[in-house]
Order: structure tokens, then C-alpha cells, then sequence
């Protein structure tokens, strides 16, 4: 008995017992909220929303994003509540936000519908593949965020970069006929999955002035290797994502029917990235003419 | 057999009790951690109700509560229509999956996110919140008796049939899949793998009260078989012979793991392992005398849903890992070590 008295062991008690006691020490989670309340707390959810945050100059605001918001490099330290499709209320709610601004694509809904019962503010903002669905988003988010004059000023930043682009695209059309396009989307050693109509990559292949060589479906399918050699694609479109998971340019010439494809035997090749081409943020415009002029480089 | 009332089994009250108290502190443990801090304030709050709930106790009230008596539920659950699967097919690797429940509901919520389109015709979006629950239990439940008419059109009375019929089943419900998922679009892709994942997330109060239910009816209705479900251990004739109407107790089976394991996959989509787990852990530390097997399972299955669900939620605060990992990752390693007790002793 008289081992319990022992002044090791005494002590070790009182560090367990400590644990317990420091635990309950941390502020409350309804006083972290109430302290905080005067200033907003923003969770951006998807890739396009944190880039406009951060272009109106509003991020100091972001409190969380999702695994999708990647740029610019500063979003990636914030704390991230996880892919965007299996949100955790208890996650979301833990960095008590004002308000989220979301994509369609968040979800659960269940979890969302927890969240709005918690009193938060949810702001999701409908899907596209325009450049005025950029603008509109621009002044949604502005609008969301109390930032309109930012927004407004954006907004017609990006319309003149847009007016350019175009009057520089008109200016100088591809020589012969335009260029078809094969977006790979996903690729194994088995399958390919390419872009079809109404999608992302589409979008952005016809404002480079370019054509999807696939027609006749919609969304992104996996191809039979003959579909690809009938498809006969004049160039490659990758991204820098995909084209590491296959381990680089050359691997490209061995997925089923890709080799004897014009592109391939004439080396035509783009890889960007894919947040970059296809995340439809403040950077759209950009994107589109690197792409053209990618494009352009190749076909002279 | 059967143990006579007057005898007071201290082993199986020790048992009991352990199992209680092991729950007892896993459920402490996990509804006093998550991403949102605690305080013992708030438990008072919780428990004083003044003025509504507010921050920390709401969370705890509307959502970690809830989630955490939703694993408790659909664990147990899952250990029962586990253990049920096993008695009946006489095979310890059995599953409720193996009467065509994760099947039919994987395969209704596919159809319904694809074919459907995510239910965009449901007007509000309270009401498309129940929508995929609603597919996948009618879907579970569905596929359950479709695949028990046609064992009895393909191979009358055999329980052997029973199996090989659910792998056609399942094979044909696979094929289903498949084309929904070719046919979907990327977002509505995601959603369905998402589904397939499995999440306790979606925890409500009147899941728990719903599922509470079933678990009271059910096992109500279990103790009157489970004098037939031990004659049935011991072969298919044999219990004929001891006057067990196999077919029927066939039947009433079937109800209940359709049920039982059709709620758990409805709001909770695929959670693996709990029901195969569960019953071979009861089984290999307790023998495999069904009155102890069915109850205890419900435990254990109750106990390892809650530490795994803890795990998948507090990992990656604020993020949370999809339930499924942790439930292979805890019930693997500890299926192994008893596994290899168990035949030490053998030995």
C-alpha cells in the first residue's frame, strides 16, 4: 500500500489527471464565435470561388477551403475542411465560418442542411463553362462578400482582357483548317476517358479557337482504342496531373489506338494544369489564350 | 442444450457487464471528441436547456450525439443481420451482402442518381435530402425478397441455392451498376462513389429513434428463433428432423436482415466488414451458441462502428476520412489475433 504514496508515481497521477484539466481550460466555441463576430469568416468551397476571393483581395477573410483549392499557393496553408462532396458539419462548423461560399458541387446536402441549421449562411453558386458565368460569379461573390466596387472593378478587368483576346485570336486564325482536339481527361494503360461535348475542356477548346474532335456525346467517356484512331485528332490536350500519373509524354504513344494518330506521329502535344485550364476562375481568360497560343506554336 | 433457468451464470453476466462498460466508455470517448471543443459548460447547458442550444451544445446536441447513437445503432444492427446471414447460410464468411442488401441498394441509388438525375424532380430540397435512403432501402429490400422467390422457382427448399442465387444476383445488380456508371456524368460519378464510401454523416435524431426501433422489434422477434437458428447450426436436415420448419425460419430471416441491414445501408450507405467482423469475433471468443452470437454481436459490432467512426472524424480535423478505411483497418488486425488464439488453443 504504502507504494501508492510514492512520489513518482504521485506525480505521474497528477499529469494524467492534468490532461483532462488543460482540456478544459480552451475557450468555448460560442465565445470563439461571439469575439469574432464583427468580422466575416469565409470557407470557400472550390477551386474558382477561392481564386475570386483572392482576386477581390479578400483573403484574409478565408478562414477554410477544400482539397480543390490549390491556388495560389498561399490557399494552400489554410485549413482545409476536405474534398467537397463529404463536407463534415462538425469539421465545418469547428472554424466557426459567417458564411460559405460553395460550388454546386459541395455536399452531402444533409450536411449542408446541418450547416444552415447551425445559422450559417450558404451561398452556392450554379455551375457553367462561359465567360459570363466567370463575371456573374465575380459579382455574386462580391456581392456575398460586401466587396461590389472590387467585384465591378474586376469585372471589367476581365472583360477587357477578354475584348483583347479575342480581337487577338480574330486577328490571326489558324492557316489552314482548325486544329481537332483530343482532351484526355483520365488515362491508364487500359482506357482512355476524353472530353465529349458540354464539359469543361469543351468549353475551353472552342473559346481557343480550337475543335473537340469528339462529337456525339456529352460529359466525359471512356473511348475504345478504335474510336480513338477513327478520331484521328490533329493534337493531344493533357493535363499536367494526367500526364504525371501515366509518367510523362512519352507513355502517351502506348495507350490503346493513340499511336497511330496524327498528333502522336507529329508530336502535337499540350499539358497544362488542370486547375489552370479547366477551374473556370479569374484566370479563364489567360488560360484560354496560353492555350491558343500553344496551339499556335504547333500549327505555325 | 438448454441451460436451466435456475442456474445463475456468473460468466455470462461478467460478459454482459464488460461489453456494457467497454461501450459505456467508447461512447464517452466519443462524443467528447471532435472538431469542435467541448466544455463541461456545455454539457451543463445541454443538460439545463435554458434558452435553445447554442454553439458547442448545439453541435453536440443536433450533430455529434446523433452521430454517435447513429453508429451505436446501425453497428449493432449490422452485427445482428451479420450474425443472422452467418446462421443461416451455416458459413462464418457469409454477409448480409450475400442476400443481395448492398447490391440492391447500391444498385437503386445508382439508378437514382443517374437515370434520375439526382432526384432534380423532387421539388424541395428537404425532401431530396430523403430521397437516396428512401431508393436504397426500397432497393435493399426489393432485391432481399426478389432474390428469395427466385431460389425457390431455381432451387426449392436448398439453402445452398439460396447463396448460389444471391451470386447471380449480386452479378446482375453489378452489370446494372456498371452501365449507370458509364452512363453518368462526372459529378453525378463522384456522388455515387461518395455514396458507395459509406459516412455516418448524415446522423439525424429521428434515424437514431427509427433505427431504435427496428433493433427493439427485431430482436424481439429474433429470440423466438433462436432455438431454430441453433438446430439450423447443425445441417439443414438435421433440423428438419428436430421439427424446425426451415423455409419459414428461411423467410423470417431474410425479413429481418433485409430490414435491419436495409436501414443501416440506406442512411449510411456501404459500411464493410462491421457485419462480417462482429459475429466471428463474438463466435471465436464466446462459442458459437446462437443466443450469445446475435446479442453480442449487436454489441461488437455496436463498439467498433463507434471507434471507427471516432477515428474517421477526428483525424483530419476539420476534414473527416470516409468510416469504411477505419473499419477494415481496426477489424482486420484484431479478426487476425483472435484468429490465432483461437487456433493456439485448439492446438
Amino acid at each position: 500500500m504504502s507504494d501508492l504514496c510514492h512520489t513518482g508515481r504521485r506525480r505521474a497521477l497528477c499529469t494524467i489527471a492534468a490532461i483532462p484539466a488543460a482540456w478544459f481550460g480552451k475557450p468555448t466555441w460560442a465565445a470563439r464565435t461571439q469575439s469574432i463576430s464583427s468580422r466575416q469568416r469565409l470557407i470557400c468551397i472550390g477551386s474558382a470561388v477561392t481564386e475570386i476571393v483572392y482576386a477581390l483581395e479578400a483573403n484574409d477573410l478565408i478562414v477554410g477551403v477544400d482539397t480543390t483549392s490549390i491556388y495560389p499557393d498561399a490557399a494552400r496553408s489554410l485549413p482545409s475542411i476536405g474534398y467537397s462532396r463529404t463536407l463534415s458539419a462538425e469539421g465545418v462548423l469547428s472554424l466557426s465560418p459567417s458564411q460559405i461560399l460553395c460550388t454546386e458541387d459541395a455536399g452531402p446536402p444533409v450536411v449542408l442542411q446541418q450547416i444552415q441549421d447551425a445559422g450559417i449562411q450558404i451561398r452556392r453558386l450554379p455551375a457553367h463553362h462561359t465567360f459570363t458565368g466567370v463575371c456573374d460569379r465575380v459579382i455574386a461573390i462580391g456581392q456575398s462578400i460586401h466587396q461590389q466596387t472590387r467585384a465591378d472593378q474586376l469585372k471589367l478587368q476581365l472583360q477587357q482582357q477578354w475584348a483583347r483576346i479575342e480581337d487577338a485570336m480574330k486577328a490571326k486564325p489558324f492557316p489552314n483548317t482548325t486544329p481537332r482536339v483530343l482532351y484526355i481527361h483520365s488515362m491508364n494503360p487500359s482506357q482512355v476517358m476524353v472530353s465529349g461535348q458540354e464539359t469543361n475542356a469543351n468549353a475551353m477548346i472552342r473559346y481557343a479557337g480550337l475543335r473537340n474532335a469528339m462529337d456525339g456525346f456529352r460529359g466525359y467517356k471512356p473511348l475504345t482504342p478504335e474510336a480513338v484512331i477513327v478520331a484521328n485528332p490533329d493534337l493531344i490536350l493533357v493535363t499536367d496531373q494526367g500526364l504525371q500519373a501515366i509518367g510523362g509524354r512519352s507513355q502517351l504513344a502506348h495507350l490503346p489506338g493513340m499511336e497511330r494518330t496524327k498528333a502522336i506521329l507529329s508530336q502535337k502535344v499540350i499539358s497544362m494544369d488542370a486547375v489552370y485550364l479547366l477551374g473556370f476562375g479569374p484566370r479563364m481568360p489567360e488560360a484560354v489564350i496560353t492555350l491558343h497560343r500553344q496551339a499556335r506554336a504547333l500549327f505555325g | 442444450m438448454r441451460q436451466t433457468a435456475s442456474h445463475f451464470d456468473y460468466s455470462t453476466w461478467i460478459t454482459r457487464l464488460g461489453i456494457f462498460f467497454i461501450g459505456l466508455f467508447v461512447f464517452l470517448i466519443a462524443v467528447n471528441f471532435g472538431a469542435v471543443d467541448i466544455q463541461s459548460a456545455d454539457w451543463l447547458h445541454l443538460f439545463s436547456q435554458q434558452n435553445g442550444y447554442e454553439g458547442a451544445s448545439y453541435v453536440l446536441w443536433t450533430i455529434r450525439i446523433p452521430r454517435v447513437l447513429l453508429a451505436i445503432t446501425v453497428g449493432a444492427a449490422l452485427g445482428i443481420a451479420g450474425a443472422l446471414a452467418q446462421s443461416l447460410f451455416r458459413n462464418p464468411l457469409a454477409d448480409p451482402g450475400l442476400l443481395g442488401v448492398s447490391a440492391g441498394a447500391s444498385c437503386s441509388v445508382a439508378i437514382g442518381i443517374v437515370m434520375l438525375d439526382g432526384f432534380r424532380f423532387i421539388p424541395t430540397e428537404e425532401l431530396r435530402v430523403w430521397a437516396i435512403p428512401f431508393f436504397a432501402f426500397l432497393g435493399a429490400i426489393a432485391v432481399c425478397f426478389c432474390l428469395d422467390y427466385v431460389a425457390r422457382v431455381v432451387s426449392p427448399g436448398s439453402i445452398a441455392g439460396l447463396l448460389l442465387t444471391g451470386i447471380a444476383l449480386n452479378a446482375f445488380a453489378g452489370a446494372v451498376i456498371g452501365l449507370c456508371t458509364y452512363l453518368a456524368n462526372d459529378e453525378q460519378l463522384r456522388s455515387f462513389t461518395f455514396w458507395t464510401l459509406g459516412s455516418l454523416a448524415s446522423a439525424r435524431w429521428l434515424m437514431v429513434g427509427v433505427l431504435i426501433g427496428a433493433l427493439v422489434i427485431g430482436w424481439a422477434w429474433i429470440r423466438t428463433l433462436l432455438q431454430d437458428l441453433n438446430a439450423l447450426t447443425l445441417g439443414e436436415n438435421i433440423a428438419n428432423h428436430l421439427g424446425v420448419d426451415v423455409l419459414r425460419l428461411r423467410t423470417k430471416v431474410i425479413v429481418l436482415v433485409a430490414t435491419l441491414s436495409g436501414l443501416a445501408v440506406a442512411w449510411c450507405g456501404m459500411i464493410g466488414f462491421i457485419g462480417l467482423m462482429a459475429p466471428n469475433l463474438v463466435r471465436i471468443c464466446l462459442g458459437s451458441d446462437q443466443k450469445r452470437v446475435i446479442p453480442y454481436s449487436a454489441g461488437v459490432g455496436a463498439i467498433l462502428l463507434v471507434i471507427a467512426d471516432t477515428i474517421a472524424r477526428t483525424i483530419a480535423i476539420p476534414a473527416e476520412l470516409p468510416v469504411s478505411i477505419f473499419t477494415a483497418l481496426l477489424g482486420g488486425p484484431l479478426f487476425l489475433i483472435l484468429l490465432r488464439q483461437y487456433r493456439s488453443r485448439l492446438n
